[in-house]
């Protein structure tokens, strides 16, 4: 099979099972930290997407209802940034169980104390995820900022005396948090600081981003180009599933939202459709059967 | 693909979620069962893992002529797959999924096997005039997760619509729950008849469906036996110390990073 590298039939297509899993990229690419790794350069200044309105995000909301969507997200940047969060979080928590995506550092007792009553208040679930990238300051600090360690921490410490138990996640930036051993060296940490039944998720880094001058971009062979997808690995794939709300659009999926030609509509109803695996993060997801999901 | 078949109307019928080699619990839950005056039985999947002695538990349904579906661990068993296809994340969950997978795949004889192999993906029946659908994890999925806290009214409708069916009864999870979005419509998790309930307490659990007041009603049975004699056998099988922890203390200690947050709140562990 030959193809030019710009040939899209050369890649192969992941079909959409169902719209199960509705991201919100609720604080756009705004964010209060500026870390090293981040796939999609997120920063105090990055406004390439904006923040959601609550009015915004009803909207995609009553359209998720109709199509019967199982889970929601929320991510950013920071989404704590985000002076509607609270009342959007309250919102989706009467329609579906929901997620958000966090550093954690502005997350202090008065904001855990708010989403632990809005917790109690639904029939679903609501998960705190928060990124971290070590076990100390000197594995955390030089990849999400200096002081950052402490200050994750604190909202970690938060959240627990609140009554909520967060999931942590941390990526492969942190040199062997993936092995056996980094995972019990992790989970011991995480014990330590107040998490008596610690979760975590592992995540691989994403070469796209700020990630591209940090450690490196991907290689040129790092693609799906001619490369089968079986229904299994399909099924694996979180485009499969899932769509993101940005502030302009809704995306394909969360990680590719700086991508042009990711965006596949307006509207919930014009994204249901098959999308072309071509992008090099795509390698990424295929390879090692990540999902953005807790 | 499953091949559905439609057994017609019942008035009360027994279900009984994962069963996990617990051929003890299982004796027990087909003489209360049969002492409630059931029309049928039903034995949603996953009939090996965990406990001891698997081919005891198929024996019993077999014998009793239960009529069963299959469970990811029946489909695996069936295809001699590597794995269970428990659909878990975590790497520690899958480990110990692993070690339960591989104990059942070598003790489950291949007459057991090609049993399940025959064994249909779905039922379904009639109660009180509502189309009742049978499943392992959901309708679409054998090995998906569908808990409490995180199966939303929307998406329990669309499942309604896309199969046809006025309630969904699966398993899969181990903890039972039901949510009904409508008159006679919804979905109910009947738990485990195998693996205690993740709330400190050793009983298991069975669910009852009903016609009642000319509506379907859901009540689930909770049974007490003899966890003690279970966990002796798993442990001179030579099971994991923390397989027989759960069986002795009613507490979960693996599988637990599929959990939502209040599930996994709710646990010791």
């Amino acid at each position: 099979m030959s193809a030019t590298p710009d040939d899209p039939t050369a890649f192969p297509v992941a079909p959409l099972f169902a719209l199960d899993t509705l991201w919100f990229q609720v604080a756009g690419t705004v964010c209060n930290l500026q870390c090293t790794h981040c796939f999609i350069s997120c920063s105090p200044t990055n406004h390439a997407h904006e923040m959601l309105t609550l009015a915004g995000v009803r909207q995609y909301l009553r359209e998720a209802e109709g199509l019967g969507v199982k889970e929601y997200y929320f991510t950013g940047g920071e989404p704590f940034m985000n002076h509607d969060l609270f009342e959007i979080l309250e919102e989706t928590l009467r329609q579906g169980p929901v997620s958000v995506l966090t550093n954690g550092v502005l997350i202090r007792a008065e904001a855990a104390a708010r989403l632990k009553k809005m917790s109690d208040a639904s029939e679903y679930s609501l998960d705190i995820r928060i990124s971290i990238d070590g076990w100390d300051a000197e594995t955390n600090d030089p990849i999400r900022g200096a002081g950052t360690f402490e200050r994750i921490l604190a909202g970690v410490r938060a959240l627990a005396s609140a009554g909520l138990n967060p999931v942590i996640t941390v990526t492969e930036a942190c040199t062997g948090a993936a092995t056996q051993a980094g995972r019990t060296r992790f989970l011991d940490f995480l014990k330590s600081v107040g998490l008596p039944q610690p979760r975590l998720k592992v995540m691989p880094l994403l070469r796209i981003g700020a990630e591209e001058s940090r450690l490196r971009a991907y290689e040129s062979w790092e693609t799906l180009k001619d490369r089968e997808l079986t229904e299994d690995e399909a099924g694996a794939l979180q485009c499969t599933s899932a769509r993101m709300v940005t502030s302009k659009g809704v995306y394909v999926c969360p990680i590719l939202i700086d991508a042009p030609d990711a965006k596949m509509g307006d509207t919930l109803a014009g994204t249901l459709r098959p999308f072309t695996l071509s992008h090099q993060a795509c390698f990424t997801c295929h390879e090692t059967g990540f999902s953005c999901r807790t | 693909m499953p091949h559905v078949t439609d057994l017609g109307s019942f008035r009360r019928i027994a279900l009984f979620g994962g069963i996990y080699s617990n051929y003890l619990s299982l004796e027990k839950a087909v003489e209360i069962a049969r002492a409630r005056g059931v029309d049928a039985t039903f034995a949603l999947g996953d009939f090996g893992a965990f406990g001891p002695h698997p081919d005891r538990t198929v024996e019993i349904l077999r014998r009793t002529a239960i009529p069963a579906i299959q469970g990811n661990y029946e489909e695996s068993l069936a295809t001699a797959a590597e794995d269970c296809h428990c659909g878990y994340t975590d790497p520690r969950d899958n480990a110990f999924a692993q070690v339960s997978y591989d104990y059942t795949r070598e003790k489950t004889s291949a007459e057991h096997k090609a049993w399940m192999a025959t064994l249909p993906a779905h039922l379904r029946l009639t109660i009180a005039g509502r189309r009742v659908l049978l499943c392992h994890g959901s309708p679409r999925r054998i090995n998906e997760f569908l808990w409490e806290t995180a199966t939303p009214r929307p998406f329990i409708e669309k499942l309604l619509r896309d199969h046809a069916a006025d309630l969904i009864v699966c398993t899969h999870t181990g903890l039972s729950w039901q949510r009904m979005t409508g008159p006679g419509r919804g979905l109910v998790n009947v738990g485990a008849l195998g693996r205690p309930a993740n709330d400190g307490r050793t009983n298991v659990w069975f669910a009852i469906l009903e016609e009642r007041a000319g509506d379907v009603a859901v009540e689930l049975v909770p049974v007490d036996y003899d966890h003690a004699r279970l966990a002796r056998e798993m442990r001179s099988e030579g099971l994991p110390a923390e397989f027989i922890e759960t069986i002795e203390t009613g507490w979960w200690t693996t599988c637990l990073e599929i959990l939502p947050a209040k599930e996994r709140a709710r646990g010791r562990f």
